[in-house]
Protein backbone atom coordinates (compact mmCIF):
# COMPACT_ATOMS: atom_id res chain seq x y z
CA UNK A 1 0.00 0.00 0.00
CA UNK A 2 1.22 3.61 -1.08
CA UNK A 3 2.25 5.30 2.17
CA UNK A 4 0.40 8.56 0.94
CA UNK A 5 -2.23 8.81 -1.79
CA UNK A 6 -0.70 13.01 -2.50
CA UNK A 7 0.60 12.58 -6.13
CA UNK A 8 2.36 14.96 -7.84
CA UNK A 9 -0.60 14.93 -10.67
CA UNK A 10 -2.63 16.00 -7.12
CA UNK A 11 -0.16 18.59 -6.46
CA UNK A 12 0.09 20.31 -9.57
CA UNK A 13 -3.58 21.50 -9.59
CA UNK A 14 -3.14 23.45 -6.18
CA UNK A 15 -4.40 26.95 -6.56
CA UNK A 16 -5.15 26.00 -10.17
CA UNK A 17 -8.65 26.96 -11.48
CA UNK A 18 -10.19 24.27 -13.59
CA UNK A 19 -13.52 22.70 -14.73
CA UNK A 20 -14.89 26.44 -16.14
CA UNK A 21 -17.88 26.51 -16.76
CA UNK A 22 -20.67 29.47 -17.61
CA UNK A 23 -24.55 28.49 -17.41
CA UNK A 24 -27.42 29.70 -19.53
CA UNK A 25 -28.96 33.02 -18.68
CA UNK A 26 -31.05 32.18 -15.44
CA UNK A 27 -34.90 32.42 -16.32
CA UNK A 28 -37.72 33.61 -14.18
CA UNK A 29 -39.24 29.88 -15.01
CA UNK A 30 -35.64 28.08 -13.35
CA UNK A 31 -36.21 30.37 -10.39
CA UNK A 32 -39.74 29.71 -10.67
CA UNK A 33 -39.60 25.81 -10.78
CA UNK A 34 -36.99 25.52 -8.26
CA UNK A 35 -38.84 27.39 -5.62
CA UNK A 36 -41.75 25.04 -5.81
CA UNK A 37 -39.64 21.66 -6.15
CA UNK A 38 -38.01 22.85 -2.64
CA UNK A 39 -40.81 24.43 -0.79
CA UNK A 40 -43.56 21.33 -2.17
CA UNK A 41 -46.28 21.20 -1.13
CA UNK A 42 -46.13 24.58 0.13
CA UNK A 43 -46.68 27.89 -2.21
CA UNK A 44 -43.46 29.18 -1.99
CA UNK A 45 -41.89 33.09 -1.52
CA UNK A 46 -43.44 35.25 -3.49
CA UNK A 47 -40.37 36.97 -4.23
CA UNK A 48 -39.41 34.19 -6.34
CA UNK A 49 -42.09 34.54 -8.82
CA UNK A 50 -43.98 37.58 -8.73
CA UNK A 51 -42.27 39.86 -10.54
CA UNK A 52 -44.55 42.93 -9.58
CA UNK A 53 -44.00 41.84 -5.63
CA UNK A 54 -40.24 41.53 -6.18
CA UNK A 55 -40.19 44.82 -7.80
CA UNK A 56 -41.18 46.60 -4.59
CA UNK A 57 -38.68 44.46 -2.17
CA UNK A 58 -35.62 45.23 -1.44
CA UNK A 59 -33.74 43.40 -4.36
CA UNK A 60 -36.30 45.34 -6.66
CA UNK A 61 -36.81 42.23 -8.85
CA UNK A 62 -37.34 38.37 -8.89
CA UNK A 63 -33.78 36.25 -6.85
CA UNK A 64 -32.93 33.14 -7.08
CA UNK A 65 -32.75 31.32 -3.81
CA UNK A 66 -29.34 30.83 -2.60
CA UNK A 67 -29.00 27.70 -3.12
CA UNK A 68 -30.42 27.92 -6.72
CA UNK A 69 -28.21 25.42 -9.58
CA UNK A 70 -28.28 27.22 -12.75
CA UNK A 71 -25.52 24.56 -14.09
CA UNK A 72 -28.65 22.22 -14.10
CA UNK A 73 -29.03 20.45 -17.49
CA UNK A 74 -26.56 20.94 -19.59
CA UNK A 75 -26.77 20.27 -23.40
CA UNK A 76 -23.35 18.35 -23.10
CA UNK A 77 -22.02 16.80 -19.84
CA UNK A 78 -18.59 18.35 -19.33
CA UNK A 79 -15.93 16.01 -18.00
CA UNK A 80 -14.34 17.33 -14.63
CA UNK A 81 -10.81 16.48 -13.45
CA UNK A 82 -11.08 13.71 -10.95
CA UNK A 83 -8.37 14.25 -8.74
CA UNK A 84 -7.13 11.26 -7.57
CA UNK A 85 -8.11 8.97 -10.21
CA UNK A 86 -11.23 6.91 -10.89
CA UNK A 87 -13.36 5.89 -7.95
CA UNK A 88 -13.14 2.21 -6.90
CA UNK A 89 -13.25 -0.24 -3.98
CA UNK A 90 -9.43 -0.42 -3.54
CA UNK A 91 -7.72 1.93 -0.95
CA UNK A 92 -6.82 5.02 -1.61
CA UNK A 93 -9.94 5.22 -4.71
CA UNK A 94 -12.67 4.78 -2.40
CA UNK A 95 -14.43 8.25 -1.68
CA UNK A 96 -16.37 10.07 1.16
CA UNK A 97 -18.46 13.08 1.10
CA UNK A 98 -16.82 15.23 3.80
CA UNK A 99 -19.22 18.36 3.17
CA UNK A 100 -19.29 21.71 1.99
CA UNK A 101 -19.36 25.26 3.38
CA UNK A 102 -20.85 27.97 1.09
CA UNK A 103 -20.79 31.44 1.53
CA UNK A 104 -22.91 33.94 -0.45
CA UNK A 105 -22.57 37.47 -1.69
CA UNK A 106 -24.87 39.26 -4.56
CA UNK A 107 -28.17 37.46 -5.33
CA UNK A 108 -28.94 35.63 -8.56
CA UNK A 109 -31.70 37.10 -10.54
CA UNK A 110 -33.37 36.26 -14.42
CA UNK A 111 -30.73 37.19 -16.65
CA UNK A 112 -27.69 36.45 -14.90
CA UNK A 113 -25.00 34.53 -16.55
CA UNK A 114 -23.25 32.49 -14.21
CA UNK A 115 -19.31 31.48 -14.36
CA UNK A 116 -18.05 28.84 -11.84
CA UNK A 117 -14.38 28.23 -11.39
CA UNK A 118 -12.81 25.71 -8.68
CA UNK A 119 -9.45 25.52 -7.55
CA UNK A 120 -8.27 22.47 -4.96
CA UNK A 121 -7.41 24.88 -2.40
CA UNK A 122 -6.04 22.32 0.64
CA UNK A 123 -5.08 18.79 0.46
CA UNK A 124 -3.75 17.07 3.49
CA UNK A 125 -3.77 13.50 5.18
CA UNK A 126 -4.37 11.59 8.43
CA UNK A 127 -4.03 8.33 9.45
CA UNK A 128 -7.33 6.82 11.51
CA UNK A 129 -9.15 3.75 11.52
CA UNK A 130 -9.89 3.21 8.07
CA UNK A 131 -6.01 3.75 7.17
CA UNK A 132 -4.82 7.00 5.17
CA UNK A 133 -7.34 9.24 4.42
CA UNK A 134 -6.91 12.06 2.30
CA UNK A 135 -8.88 15.56 2.31
CA UNK A 136 -9.22 17.71 -0.82
CA UNK A 137 -10.10 21.22 -0.16
CA UNK A 138 -11.83 22.41 -3.40
CA UNK A 139 -13.26 25.95 -3.32
CA UNK A 140 -15.68 26.94 -6.75
CA UNK A 141 -16.56 30.12 -7.11
CA UNK A 142 -19.48 31.58 -8.95
CA UNK A 143 -19.51 34.83 -10.20
CA UNK A 144 -21.81 37.08 -12.58
CA UNK A 145 -21.61 38.72 -15.97
CA UNK A 146 -20.84 41.88 -14.02
CA UNK A 147 -17.83 39.94 -12.34
CA UNK A 148 -20.06 40.10 -9.25
CA UNK A 149 -18.77 37.20 -6.79
CA UNK A 150 -22.31 35.38 -6.23
CA UNK A 151 -21.37 31.99 -4.09
CA UNK A 152 -18.20 30.82 -3.22
CA UNK A 153 -18.32 26.91 -2.04
CA UNK A 154 -15.61 24.97 -0.24
CA UNK A 155 -15.95 21.04 -0.36
CA UNK A 156 -14.10 18.30 1.24
CA UNK A 157 -13.49 15.29 -0.58
CA UNK A 158 -12.45 12.41 1.02
CA UNK A 159 -10.12 9.40 -0.78
CA UNK A 160 -9.42 6.73 2.20
CA UNK B 1 -42.51 36.96 5.80
CA UNK B 2 -41.32 40.75 5.34
CA UNK B 3 -43.89 42.89 7.50
CA UNK B 4 -43.40 41.18 10.27
CA UNK B 5 -39.32 41.62 10.84
CA UNK B 6 -37.33 39.76 13.36
CA UNK B 7 -34.40 41.76 14.82
CA UNK B 8 -30.73 40.88 15.91
CA UNK B 9 -31.46 42.36 19.32
CA UNK B 10 -34.99 39.61 19.82
CA UNK B 11 -31.84 36.42 19.90
CA UNK B 12 -29.36 35.09 22.58
CA UNK B 13 -27.00 32.19 22.33
CA UNK B 14 -28.74 29.01 23.01
CA UNK B 15 -32.30 30.25 21.32
CA UNK B 16 -33.79 27.94 19.34
CA UNK B 17 -35.44 29.10 15.94
CA UNK B 18 -38.30 28.01 14.38
CA UNK B 19 -38.37 24.59 12.68
CA UNK B 20 -39.43 23.71 9.05
CA UNK B 21 -40.78 20.18 8.93
CA UNK B 22 -41.68 18.07 5.12
CA UNK B 23 -42.69 13.95 4.94
CA UNK B 24 -40.51 13.01 2.15
CA UNK B 25 -41.53 10.79 -0.97
CA UNK B 26 -41.08 10.57 -4.49
CA UNK B 27 -43.37 13.59 -5.26
CA UNK B 28 -40.74 15.60 -3.41
CA UNK B 29 -38.11 13.61 -4.83
CA UNK B 30 -39.22 14.00 -8.29
CA UNK B 31 -40.05 17.42 -8.58
CA UNK B 32 -36.41 18.24 -7.33
CA UNK B 33 -35.13 15.87 -9.63
CA UNK B 34 -36.50 17.50 -12.34
CA UNK B 35 -35.17 21.10 -11.47
CA UNK B 36 -31.41 20.20 -10.69
CA UNK B 37 -31.16 17.44 -13.64
CA UNK B 38 -30.59 14.93 -10.50
CA UNK B 39 -31.43 12.03 -12.01
CA UNK B 40 -29.88 9.06 -10.25
CA UNK B 41 -31.20 5.71 -10.34
CA UNK B 42 -30.26 5.07 -6.32
CA UNK B 43 -32.92 7.98 -6.41
CA UNK B 44 -35.77 6.39 -8.37
CA UNK B 45 -35.55 2.94 -9.07
CA UNK B 46 -35.98 0.94 -5.86
CA UNK B 47 -35.14 -3.10 -7.78
CA UNK B 48 -31.33 -0.38 -8.32
CA UNK B 49 -31.52 0.70 -4.89
CA UNK B 50 -31.79 -3.00 -3.23
CA UNK B 51 -28.78 -4.06 -6.12
CA UNK B 52 -26.84 -1.90 -4.15
CA UNK B 53 -27.93 -3.18 -1.01
CA UNK B 54 -29.65 -0.48 0.38
CA UNK B 55 -33.66 -1.15 1.85
CA UNK B 56 -35.49 1.43 -0.44
CA UNK B 57 -34.75 4.33 -2.97
CA UNK B 58 -33.60 7.48 -1.03
CA UNK B 59 -33.47 11.01 -1.08
CA UNK B 60 -31.11 13.90 -2.37
CA UNK B 61 -29.11 15.28 0.27
CA UNK B 62 -28.99 18.65 -1.88
CA UNK B 63 -33.08 18.51 -1.26
CA UNK B 64 -31.91 18.32 2.51
CA UNK B 65 -29.59 21.29 1.82
CA UNK B 66 -32.58 23.13 0.12
CA UNK B 67 -34.84 22.47 3.54
CA UNK B 68 -32.01 23.73 5.70
CA UNK B 69 -32.32 27.14 3.68
CA UNK B 70 -35.88 27.06 3.63
CA UNK B 71 -35.89 26.95 7.34
CA UNK B 72 -33.07 29.81 8.02
CA UNK B 73 -35.20 32.11 4.96
CA UNK B 74 -38.69 31.29 6.60
CA UNK B 75 -37.32 32.90 10.01
CA UNK B 76 -35.46 35.50 8.73
CA UNK B 77 -38.09 36.57 6.39
CA UNK B 78 -36.75 39.53 3.40
CA UNK B 79 -34.97 41.96 5.62
CA UNK B 80 -32.24 39.25 6.56
CA UNK B 81 -29.55 37.59 4.68
CA UNK B 82 -27.87 33.97 4.60
CA UNK B 83 -24.06 34.50 4.90
CA UNK B 84 -23.08 31.20 4.92
CA UNK B 85 -24.46 28.03 4.94
CA UNK B 86 -22.64 24.36 5.73
CA UNK B 87 -23.21 21.22 6.37
CA UNK B 88 -22.45 17.03 6.49
CA UNK B 89 -24.67 14.09 5.50
CA UNK B 90 -24.71 11.65 7.78
CA UNK B 91 -27.61 9.37 7.24
CA UNK B 92 -30.05 8.20 4.32
CA UNK B 93 -33.57 9.82 3.68
CA UNK B 94 -35.70 7.19 3.26
CA UNK B 95 -39.77 7.63 1.68
CA UNK B 96 -42.27 8.61 4.02
CA UNK B 97 -39.51 9.77 6.42
CA UNK B 98 -40.54 13.02 8.38
CA UNK B 99 -37.77 15.84 7.99
CA UNK B 100 -37.14 18.50 10.67
CA UNK B 101 -35.01 21.05 10.08
CA UNK B 102 -33.65 22.86 13.41
CA UNK B 103 -31.45 25.38 14.43
CA UNK B 104 -29.79 26.77 17.65
CA UNK B 105 -27.87 30.16 17.76
CA UNK B 106 -24.32 29.47 19.02
CA UNK B 107 -22.68 32.95 18.53
CA UNK B 108 -23.70 36.49 18.31
CA UNK B 109 -21.50 39.28 17.41
CA UNK B 110 -21.45 42.86 15.30
CA UNK B 111 -18.65 42.98 12.22
CA UNK B 112 -18.19 45.73 9.60
CA UNK B 113 -21.67 46.92 10.69
CA UNK B 114 -23.45 43.75 10.23
CA UNK B 115 -25.48 42.17 12.67
CA UNK B 116 -24.99 38.68 12.57
CA UNK B 117 -26.18 34.96 14.16
CA UNK B 118 -24.15 31.93 14.35
CA UNK B 119 -25.45 28.83 14.52
CA UNK B 120 -25.55 24.77 14.45
CA UNK B 121 -28.31 23.78 11.80
CA UNK B 122 -29.44 20.19 11.29
CA UNK B 123 -32.04 17.71 9.95
CA UNK B 124 -33.76 15.45 11.77
CA UNK B 125 -35.38 12.49 11.06
CA UNK B 126 -38.28 10.76 13.22
CA UNK B 127 -36.19 8.62 14.98
CA UNK B 128 -34.32 11.19 15.87
CA UNK B 129 -31.50 10.93 14.45
CA UNK B 130 -29.32 13.61 12.88
CA UNK B 131 -29.05 13.31 9.10
CA UNK B 132 -27.55 16.27 8.23
CA UNK B 133 -25.78 18.27 10.81
CA UNK B 134 -24.13 22.02 10.06
CA UNK B 135 -22.93 25.41 10.60
CA UNK B 136 -24.86 28.80 9.18
CA UNK B 137 -24.40 32.33 9.55
CA UNK B 138 -27.33 35.34 9.51
CA UNK B 139 -27.19 38.97 8.89
CA UNK B 140 -30.16 40.35 10.57
CA UNK B 141 -31.80 43.93 10.80
CA UNK B 142 -30.84 45.77 13.87
CA UNK B 143 -33.17 47.78 16.31
CA UNK B 144 -30.85 50.49 16.58
CA UNK B 145 -30.01 50.92 12.62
Amino acid sequence: MADTYITEDIRKWLDVERDVMVSPPISESDIRKWAIAVYWPETPPKKYWDAEYARTSRWGGIVAPEEFNPFAWPIERQETVRLGGDIGKEPGKRVLNGGSEAHYYTPMRPGDVIRSGTKLVEVYEKTGRLGIMMFLINETTWTNQNGEAVKVDRKTNIRY
Amino acid sequence: MGDAAVYWEDYEIGDDIPTFERKTDMMHWNRYAAVNDEFVYIHMDADYAKSTGQPDVFGMGNLRLAYLHNMLRNWIGEAGDIKRLGCQYRALNFREDVLTARGRITNKYEEDGNHLLDLDIWVENQKGENTCPGTATVCLPSRQT
